[in-house]
């Protein structure tokens, strides 16, 4: 039961946080709301028995990149309104629309019933950093070492973007 | 009970929030941000799964799910930047210059 | 041996120097110096070229150089090799020939060099070495010519020497009659050029070859075409037409004449002693197919003789120094051949040699008479210039009596020579020749009466002066002919005369290398010159001459076909010694005859020449109008041509040009319609596809909104297609 209550109030705080970053007015409040997302998420992890990920979650998307996105959201110190422009052709109500039509279609695919997919049954034992990090480093090293690679040209390419004009 | 279809639903719902925020929002940083909530219900579907399947493989999918998620948010936040220093707006309907 | 290329070559360079450079920068002195140099080193190897072919033993007296090929074989061969196995070397060949021919041109030429340093030494400067540019480019070519080894080799050579004909009558081109000279010259040689040429074809087609010996090699086993009119027979014919306008013939001898329009020493090189030889040693160069063709040979020595009494006759009644002379010289070489058609090769070369030398000789002292007489050429207005002239009185004695045929000068033995094979072939033939060697005589001692005897016919001088004749050499150049302060006759300087006499002792000496066995001599020069007359090959076993043929059994052995062949050598018998004596008397006598004739008439008693005159006023009045043969050529063949060209032009401009007109016309409305279904039809589809291209674009474009959410909607239509089918559908 304690199971159950975590998940749904868990469920309801990110769903909530998650429309108050979307609908939020100012981007700053936008930014806290998503760091609260992310914590909240983080706890999900952790009665998934994902403890490394929830651990991950904290301190790269709470910690690293919402600060990112913090320290951005202070630089473009704007003098107007962001939305003070709208571009009447733009078609954002039929785009909430259709999201939602999106939403319960894949809700009524959920509610009909799907297959539960084969796969090797393991077990997620106890030691989740250990297991994680084995499957990072036996099978899935070179996809590992890409992701490396990946992070080194997003920096490179992020440094390269903001640097100011000499 | 809590199955995987409860975080299954959970999941869809945090991605048409996210699907929503980018299709609405007019401040490109917070259509950012509505990714890295699509990038999230993504992440929680995987995990939902390695709970389910018992299989550890779904928790290093969403490690990278993660990386590339920050490797986003580096770069497209650059972008901004350098947007904004010529233009002094982040208006994504001030962006249209790749048009008729 | 191996240098006899160098031979051509050195006055070859010669020329380039003085033509290239020479003209605007050269002194004088310079020029000639150049130009003589030239032609002695020329001389020199040739003398050596000789010296060394003379110690080859007889039968091996031929040497071949070749320097590079000419026209290679073309790649593309057809597979019998019909096409691209032309081959044409830069071949040079010395045999006895070409020997005797590069002795005669080197030696004339360079003694008419010097001459000509003294005789034009009143040209200006860029002239006289354009003189002399001349001079050795016809030196050169005329060397290409008798020493190359194969007909197109000798074609170049043939060609150049008329390009250096033309250049050199039309030397002093300010004047009208100079030029047009100059164009007869070489539209009558074209003619000849043109049977020549077709020759060459005709002798490729039918060898596959063009050297001479492999032509004459090949010739030589062929049967005699006695009886019909073979191929053999059309060739010798062609050449004999390119001979015929080279060498001055009948019918194409007209431009000789002419020819005298150029500077002396020109007359003497080109016009007497060596290029007009080319058509004689061109025949003699192909003895072997002429001597395969009888008919042909008939055709020649008829022409021969015909052309030798015509010229005769001709030169009878000239006033012109030099035209005398110029008759003179077609008809000697219509004896040359004359001794060619009657087989007799090498004494028709034997008269080319003493004749460069005679001829050559009187030339060049007629030059030195027009030059005392400061550029006077009417023998009407000369007279009594003997004592004035005391040289060239000596030297131009000595060729008359020469070319008279006087014993023991030079033109006897070869003029004999040839009367007597002449007598041996027909009895018609030599009886027209002996009676044209009378008049030879005849009107040469007219010349001589009329310039060096009698009185003094010519115009006055000042007589302060009093006999000022050696002054001339005194002043070095101070005047010119036809220039201010002539001082009377006066004798040339020693640049002229020296040469002068050398060619008298040539004339004098240069028949003993053929004196005939009647006289107790060798005939050195017909055995000499024999290797080059006859094929190597074998004769196959119906020709039955060859094999028993002496010296001068190359001739018989076609004669002796044409009689069938039958009784081998009994055509060809000769006289007996006192019948070739008897004849020999006869023909000296002709010319004493001749002589004495002309001493009578015009020395001792001139009133007789009036009343001849003037009994005989319509045969002189042809004659000296040289039978009206250029007004006939003027009325037919000049005017038809002019008439022909006249019709040409009305068609060309009337319907050629029409058609041309029409053409264009036909282009430009053409290109119209073109240009008007370009306009509409062909730009209109291209821009009717771009004007829809533009329409549709105009409402496609729309959709870049330039919004991005926009195009995020687009995928989320997507999506929701995607999952709308996996729930309706699955």
């Amino acid at each position: 039961m304690a199971e159950a209550a975590a998940f749904y109030i868990l469920a309801a705080l990110i769903l909530g946080f998650g429309v108050l970053v979307v609908t939020a007015k100012s981007a700053v409040h936008s930014v806290l709301f998503l760091v609260a997302d992310f914590l909240c998420v983080a706890a999900l992890y952790v009665t998934l028995q994902a403890e490394f990920l929830a651990v991950i979650q904290v301190m790269v998307y709470a910690g690293g990149i919402v600060v990112l996105y913090l320290f951005v959201v202070m630089l473009v110190n704007l003098k107007r309104p962001p939305d003070a422009q709208r571009d009447p052709r733009r078609l954002g109500r039929l785009g909430a629309v259709l999201a939602v039509a999106v939403m319960v279609e894949l809700a009524a695919i959920l509610a009909v019933g799907w297959s539960r997919p084969e796969g090797e049954a393991g077990a997620l034992g106890p030691s989740n950093v250990a297991q994680v990090g084995r499957a990072l480093y036996t099978d899935y090293l070179i996809p590992f070492e890409l992701a490396s690679i990946l992070l080194l040209v997003a920096m490179i390419g992020a440094i390269l973007l903001a640097r100011r004009e000499m | 009970m809590i199955t995987a279809t409860h975080y299954l639903l959970l999941s869809v719902g945090l991605f048409s929030l996210g699907v929503i925020g980018v299709l609405t929002r007019r401040n490109i940083i917070i259509i950012l941000m509505s990714i890295e909530l699509m990038l999230n219900a993504v992440n929680i579907n995987l995990v939902a799964f390695s709970h389910e399947l018992q299989n550890v493989v779904g928790q290093a999918f969403a490690v990278f799910v993660i990386v590339i998620a920050a490797a986003e948010a580096a770069v497209g936040l650059g972008i901004i930047l350098a947007f904004y220093r010529n233009k002094e707006t982040v208006n994504i309907d001030e962006m249209n210059l790749l048009r008729w | 041996m191996d240098l006899i290329w160098l031979i051509p070559l050195l006055p070859g360079l010669g020329a380039l120097v003085n033509g290239l450079v020479g003209v605007r920068a050269f002194g004088k002195r310079t020029a000639g110096l150049v130009a003589n140099a030239a032609m002695a080193a020329a001389l020199a190897l040739a003398l050596y070229a000789f010296w060394q072919l003379l110690s080859l033993p007889a039968d091996a007296r031929e040497h071949t150089v070749r320097l590079a090929a000419w026209i290679p074989p073309i790649p593309l061969a057809l597979g019998n090799g019909a096409i691209g196995g032309f081959t044409v070397p830069w071949g040079f060949r010395l045999d006895p020939l070409s020997g005797l021919m590069i002795l005669v041109v080197t030696l004339v030429g360079f003694l008419i060099h010097v001459y000509s340093t003294g005789y034009m030494h009143g040209e200006t400067r860029g002239a006289y070495a354009r003189f002399f540019a001349y001079l050795n480019l016809f030196a050169f070519f005329m060397l290409v010519l008798v020493l190359g080894d194969n007909f197109l080799v000798m074609f170049v050579g043939w060609e150049g020497v008329g390009l250096c004909s033309y250049l050199l009558i039309g030397y002093y081109y300010e004047k009208q009659s100079a030029s047009d000279a100059g164009k007869k010259a070489f539209i009558v040689n074209r003619i000849g050029d043109w049977g020549f040429i077709v020759g060459i074809f005709m002798v490729y087609g039918t060898f596959g070859t063009l050297d001479f010996r492999a032509v004459a090699d090949a010739a030589g086993p062929m049967g005699v075409e006695a009886a019909g009119f073979g191929t053999l027979s059309i060739i010798t014919l062609l050449l004999f037409i390119g001979a015929t306008g080279k060498s001055a013939q009948i019918p194409l001898y007209v431009w000789l004449p002419d020819a005298m329009e150029g500077p002396t020493p020109v007359s003497a090189l080109i016009h007497a002693a060596t290029m007009v030889t080319a058509g004689v040693y061109m025949v003699g160069r192909n003895a072997v197919l002429f001597s395969h063709a009888p008919m042909t040979m008939e055709v020649v020595a008829v022409v021969g003789v015909a052309t030798a009494f015509m010229a005769a006759t001709i030169g009878l009644a000239q006033h012109d120094i030099k035209r005398v002379l110029a008759y003179s010289t077609v008809s000697q070489l219509g004896f040359m051949f004359i001794a060619m058609g009657v087989g007799a090769f090498a004494a028709g070369a034997f008269h080319l040699m003493t004749h460069a030398f005679f001829k050559a000789l009187l030339f060049l002292c007629s030059g030195s008479v027009i030059h005392a007489m400061a550029g006077e050429q009417d023998m009407r207005r000369m007279g009594g210039l003997k004592p004035h002239l005391p040289i060239t009185y000596a030297t131009m004695l000595v060729g008359t009596l020469a070319i008279a045929g006087i014993p023991p000068l030079s033109g006897f033995f070869s003029k004999d020579e040839i009367l007597y094979r002449a007598f041996l072939d027909h009895k018609v033939i030599w009886g027209v020749a002996v009676a044209t060697a009378l008049m030879t005589a005849f009107y040469m001692y007219r010349l001589m009466s009329l310039t060096f005897f009698g009185a003094y016919r010519g115009p006055a001088w000042e007589a302060h002066g009093g006999r000022a004749d050696h002054g001339h050499a005194a002043s070095g150049g101070g005047h010119g002919h036809g220039g201010g302060g002539w001082r009377g006759p006066h004798e040339s300087p020693r640049s002229m005369t020296v040469p002068l006499q050398l060619l008298a002792v040539g004339a004098v000496l240069a028949g003993f290398v053929g004196v005939p066995a009647a006289l107790g001599g060798g005939n050195a020069i017909e055995h000499f010159l024999e290797p080059s007359f006859v094929a190597r090959t074998a004769a196959p076993p119906g020709a039955t001459a060859p094999a028993t043929h002496e010296a001068r059994g190359l001739g018989e052995a076609a004669h002796a076909a044409e009689s069938k062949g039958g009784e081998g050598t009994g055509h060809a018998a000769h006289l007996s010694r006192s019948a070739e004596l008897g004849l020999m008397a006869l023909s000296v006598l002709a010319g004493i005859v001749g002589i004495a004739a002309a001493y009578r008439i015009f020395v001792r008693a001139p009133e007789i020449a009036e009343t001849l005159a003037r009994r005989w006023s319509g045969a002189h009045r042809v004659l000296s109008n040289k039978y009206y043969v250029d007004e006939l050529y003027g009325a037919t063949v000049v005017a038809g041509t002019m008439g022909a060209a006249r019709g040409l032009w009305a068609f060309d401009r009337s319907v050629v040009d029409g058609a041309v007109n029409g053409s264009g016309w036909l282009t430009v409305s053409s290109a119209w319609v073109s240009h008007a279904l370009d306009k509409y039809i062909v730009d209109g589809l291209v821009n009717l596809v771009g004007a829809v291209l533009e329409a549709g674009s105009f409402v496609v474009r729309r959709v870049q909104t330039g919004l991005v959410q926009n195009y995020a909607l687009v995928m989320l239509f997507g999506v929701f297609a995607f999952v709308s089918v996996y729930l309706f559908v699955r």
